[in-house]
């Protein structure tokens, strides 16, 4: 026993050297599986006050671009106002984001937007996280799509804390997105290489897809947590993989990463309805085995 | 100023400079992020006994990790230089703590030949350790050995320009006070 204390007192900087390590390496890989960690939910309250500062005096740079495409979003806006129309019919209904359950002449929302401001966003790293300054107070849940201000796709919600929340970014190499070509509906998945900050990966179209460049790639209708048919990007380049039988596509994004400011958090009402009907499917099909 | 206060505002100010300016520059090439932040343990006073050295890395790389939302990565890193920095301070300047005639490590303090040659080992283990936890997840081994010498070369420049900008100014340690 003795001598334990004596080797402890003797190597006692080295042990807590270990220690130490073991307990970041350990937060490191829990995080990197559940993209949560030890008090991220504290931590984020400090850091995200801290960014919300910064990007206050961050704001002054980007205004005249930032009022140029909110000016343009709400000119499209004013433009689906209902008063415009004389008479609104069937094809303009289904365009606002809704369901028509029950009652054929109901509306059901199904997606709900709130806006939300980015405090924090990189794009230099492997992995990138933007922060928002809306948290669970303010209804944002996980697995939320945000979208810039011109209806593009930037990322999915993957934590949040009272008053903030983190976003996975389209550039992480582990987020995966299903979306489809908009001229045949044809879907794929959107991912990222880790390199290129302007470029995504849009893989899974097997090479009898007919496509060009600059065709447009949008968000999937087959998603629980994105809304459909929003913009994700162009095709930029074109190589096909003779092994596989599927494109390498590369995907310019829609969204200029490096200068998302202010976004819009969608949340699919209907995705708790969803995911129970698939989880009692699956379910039912393996009782009756 | 003492001390505790200088070290409490370097450390404010290394982590806003990595966190706000650093780490959001439009990068230069997919293979070199600047890093500076870690020069914070590099200039913690020579009489820092260890364990504190390694209880102030950890804190430094944890702060840091909160801001780039990956918690443990530049931690581990840190306090593993955080660890090696005395034997290296040993091994290129051989006498006791006590008897530094300058408080911390500077090139005045150890001149410019080991201080370069300090901060080089320092640099590259915090590298190395940094892309390797990277690169575990991710990426190949090529990419890895070309951003640890990319990264190490861009810190290595921001260093010796922060040395010559801000040259601190360090009294000689005095029995008085």
């Amino acid at each position: 026993m003795r001598n334990i204390f004596i080797f402890i007192r003797r190597y006692f900087v080295l042990l807590s050297f270990l220690a130490l390590q073991a307990f970041a390496l350990w937060i490191l890989f829990t995080y990197n599986r559940f993209h949560r960690a030890v008090g991220l939910g504290v931590a984020s309250e400090f850091t995200g006050s801290v960014n919300a500062q910064v990007d206050k005096v961050d704001d002054y740079f980007h205004l005249r671009e930032e009022n140029r495409r909110v000016h343009q979003v709400n000119d499209s806006l004013m433009n689906l106002v209902s008063s415009n129309f004389a008479q609104v019919d069937t094809t303009a209904r289904a365009i606002t984001d809704t369901l028509r359950l029950t009652d054929s002449t109901r509306d059901v929302r199904r997606y709900l937007w709130r806006a939300a401001k980015v405090v924090y966003n990189s794009v230099n790293f492997e992995k990138n996280y933007l922060q928002i300054n809306r948290g669970a107070t303010e209804g944002i849940r996980e697995n939320m799509a945000v979208l810039n201000s011109d209806g593009a796709l930037v990322g999915l919600v993957v934590a949040v804390s009272p008053n903030f929340s983190q976003v996975m970014s389209l550039l992480h190499v582990q987020s995966r997105v299903p979306a489809s070509l908009k001229n045949n509906n044809v879907f794929g998945t959107i991912e990222w290489s880790g390199e290129d900050p302007r470029f995504l990966l849009l893989k899974g179209i097997s090479m009898d897809v007919k496509l060009k460049k600059g065709d447009s790639v949008l968000t999937s209708i087959y998603s629980y947590n994105y809304p459909p048919g929003f913009l994700v990007g162009r095709i930029a380049d074109i190589k096909t993989d003779k092994a596989s039988g599927f494109y390498n596509l590369k995907v310019r994004s829609a969204v200029n990463f490096n200068a998302v400011q202010q976004v819009f958090v969608v949340e699919n009402l209907q995705r708790t309805e969803q995911l129970q009907l698939d989880e009692a499917t699956r379910q039912k099909m393996e009782q009756k085995k | 100023m003492s001390d505790l206060v200088r070290n409490i505002l370097r450390l404010a100010i290394f982590i806003f400079v990595q966190a706000f300016i650093l780490d959001k520059v439009p990068n230069l090439h997919r293979f070199v992020v600047p890093y500076l932040y870690f020069l914070f343990v590099l200039w913690l006073p020579f009489t820092t006994p260890r364990l504190t050295l390694l209880a102030l890395g950890f804190l430094c790389g944890l702060l840091l990790d909160y801001f780039t939302m990956t918690p443990g990565l530049h931690t581990a890193a840190c306090v593993l230089i955080a660890y090696v920095r005395p034997f290296i301070i040993t091994l290129l300047s051989p006498k006791e703590a006590q008897e530094f005639t300058f408080r911390e490590p500077s090139p005045k303090a150890m001149g410019w030949g080991p201080y370069s040659i300090y901060a080089l080992i320092l640099t590259f283990l915090h590298h190395t350790w940094l892309t390797f936890l990277q690169w575990l997840d991710f990426g190949t081994f090529m990419s890895f050995l070309i951003k640890v010498v990319a990264t190490t070369a861009i810190s290595m420049v921001l260093i010796v320009t922060v040395e010559i900008l801000f040259p601190r100014k360090l009294k000689f340690r005095t029995n008085t006070a």
